[in-house]
């Protein structure tokens, strides 16, 4: 393989792997304050891209975007307000249903409320057709703005939670609820703002994707579960284990392209997850103590 | 079987004629149609209460060994064995009296494998996938066993809509109907359509027969020891490991079973049927039912699946079995049919009934 080619592949990997960190770091930080996987994170990405998309048309892009990732981040506030406040000591099982029944609901009203026809916000910056040449690959400037936007994410939460005192709180609860309880945190609201987090961070992403990879009402599933395969291998609730894991399926992702058929590019990243789920369910970066204590 | 087990089996079977003798008498032997298909959704269903109620295993890819028994049997029964009349495994097929002759559509004779075969196929092919895949899938524990089970049946669709064999997208059609013992054949002919629902119904009976059995018996207790608490029924001498995977190869089989009689019913199989979706509303079913309750699974499963295949809830299909799961798992987690619900209808029709009394009476 050439030079350009691989870079070219590298590129690509690295930016659907960018991606996938951030709907896994979605993921991890309702999981760290609730214990909960939220199979309906897919679906922020997509109501974010959507909302965005109809608000475009009557106002300015960086306005359309804002007022998308407020939007869904009341939804999941609405979500925990509704739902998940509602679910007295339920088992894992009954919240893997539940949020599960969720991602269905928001899909469905997606579909009536806009249709089944693919859409897309305009390119940031350029068009379809404008490229930077990096190293004689070419990628779009969007592919940048996707990098950006997640290094911004990665590095906001990484100052949220170690300097702000809502970010150490909802730390607290990851490590222990009850004790966080004891010392006044309160935890209810905690998880609230937590939906509210992941689903801003997952309407963000979702806009800044919508560009390059369409939005379409079920777009969030496919997202969904590639987000979890990469928040199991970088080791549940572990951000910078989300980073590396996204860049990691991201480029296995994009070099499998170039031996198999197109149609299996989904059950690539699935078969990993279960080699991941069989070998090493506590992940890279996971301790293994920690995966063995919890209740699963 | 002990004796209260009579009682609700006599019941069904009488609902069961009951039904098709009103549907006879009025003409509309059609809604049978729709009928035959939600009985074998409600094996598939059966199986998987016993699996998630009872053992408290969680499965999102039961939709997957349904489409496992389907296909195989849409594979191997469509494939015509006199135009590799030459190929010696052709040969041994139809020296050992495996093939069977029929008349497809267009009222061409076709020589294929007996569907009798592709069923022990199947039901092998399944059994061995599901041991495989369940000895190290069965070790896992609430949401990785949930995220496992969805990533298997989403590699099976991938690998049914991306295979040429499988006839990608459009599924394979075509198939010959199953011609069992003494006349009775599952097929799409409208002049079978009360056989078929008789099959169909008592394949169901027999399986809630049997499933009952085994819950009652000396591994169903120890199936329930698991849900309550897998340590110490291990430390009871419970072999937890082995009771599980038993359990998920049963529940296995009985979708495959279901998917094997409903793609000879339906005359074909589409990727649809191994759709994530599909799994999803089997799950919703069992919850409906209450998790830990056979009869409340095959009620809600006819009733759900009959109501969705005519169409009832248009294109809030999807919504409706997600708005399930919901109300489901926050309001009632011992599902809908419960003594109490049954309680608080007969309180309210008595209420309603004394309320007209006392009008008429004013």
């Amino acid at each position: 393989m050439p030079f350009e080619q691989l870079l070219q592949y590298i590129f690509s990997g690295i930016t659907s792997g960018s991606i996938y960190a951030i709907v896994a770091i979605g993921f991890n930080i309702i999981y760290n304050t609730t214990g909960i996987i939220n199979f309906a994170q897919g679906e922020f990405l997509m109501l974010g891209g959507m909302t965005a998309i109809s608000l475009h048309s009557f106002m300015p892009l960086p306005l359309a975007i804002l007022a998308a990732v407020i939007i869904t981040s009341a939804v999941g506030a609405l979500i925990d307000f509704i739902f998940i406040r509602r679910l007295k000591s339920p088992s894992v099982l009954n919240m893997v249903i539940v949020t599960i029944g969720l991602s269905i609901m928001i899909r469905e009203i997606a579909l009536h409320v806009w249709d089944e026809k693919v859409r897309s916000l305009p390119y940031f910056t350029g068009s379809e057709v404008t490229s930077i040449n990096i190293m004689g690959a070419y990628i779009s400037p969007q592919v940048l703005w996707v990098l950006g936007v997640s290094g911004v994410i990665v590095a906001f939460l990484g100052v949220f939670f170690r300097f702000t005192l809502t970010g150490r709180s909802m730390r607290a609860c990851a490590s222990n609820i009850t004790a966080a309880r004891l010392c006044g945190i309160n935890t209810k609201n905690m998880v609230t703002i937590s939906f509210m987090l992941s689903a801003a961070i997952g309407a963000l992403a979702g806009c800044v994707i919508s560009p390059i990879t369409q939005t379409q009402y079920d777009c969030g599933t496919s997202l969904a579960i590639k987000g979890f395969t990469v928040a199991i291998l970088g080791g549940l609730g572990n951000s910078t284990g989300a980073v590396i894991g996204g860049i990691i399926i991201g480029l296995l992702e994009a070099m499998s392209i170039s031996i198999m058929p197109l149609a299996y590019k989904d059950a690539i990243s699935i078969a990993i997850l279960l080699i991941i789920l069989f070998a090493r369910p506590s992940g890279l970066l996971g301790k293994r103590e920690a995966a063995g204590l919890k209740e699963f | 079987m002990r004796p209260s087990v009579y009682i609700p089996v006599a019941v069904l079977t009488a609902c069961i004629i009951a039904f098709q003798i009103i549907v006879s008498a009025l003409n509309r032997e059609f809604y049978l149609t729709q009928l035959t298909m939600s009985a074998y959704y409600s094996l598939v269903i059966l199986g998987l209460t016993v699996l998630m109620g009872y053992a408290g295993q969680i499965s999102l890819g039961h939709a997957a060994f349904f489409a496992m028994g389907g296909y195989t049997t849409a594979v191997l029964t469509t494939y015509n064995l006199a135009g590799a009349a030459g190929n010696p495994l052709v040969k041994l097929v139809v020296g050992l009296g495996l093939d069977t002759v029929s008349t497809n559509a267009y009222g061409a004779q076709t020589q294929h494998l007996s569907p009798w075969v592709s069923l022990v196929v199947a039901v092998c092919l399944t059994a061995a996938v599901a041991f495989l895949i369940g000895i190290p899938i069965l070790k896992l524990k609430g949401h990785y066993l949930a995220m496992a089970t969805l990533g298997f049946g989403i590699i099976v669709y991938r690998i049914v809509l991306g295979t040429r064999m499988f006839g990608e997208a459009d599924g394979i059609s075509d198939l010959p109907a199953f011609r069992l013992a003494g006349g009775l054949a599952v097929g799409g002919d409208p002049g079978l359509r009360v056989q078929n629902y008789y099959i169909a119904a008592f394949l169901l009976v027999a399986g809630v027969i049997l499933l009952t059995n085994l819950i009652d018996s000396r591994p169903g207790r120890a199936l329930r020891s698991i849900h309550g608490s897998e340590e110490a029924a291990n430390a009871m001498g419970v072999n937890t490991a082995r009771y599980k995977l038993s359990v998920f190869v049963l529940s296995a089989v009985f979708a495959c079973i279901a998917g094997v009689f409903l793609t000879h019913f339906n005359g074909g199989i589409g990727p649809s049927e191994a759709e994530v979706m599909k799994s999803v509303s089997y799950v919703a079913i069992v919850a409906v039912g209450g998790m830990a309750n056979l009869w409340g699974a095959l009620v809600m499963g006819v009733v759900l699946n009959y109501l969705s295949l005519r169409g009832y809830f248009g294109s809030y299909d999807e919504f409706v079995f997600g708005c399930i799961l919901i109300v489901i798992m926050l309001f009632m987690p011992e599902g809908l049919l419960i003594k109490e619900n049954f309680r608080i209808l007969a309180d309210t029709a008595v209420r309603i009934v004394n309320k007209c009394r006392a009008g008429k009476q004013e």
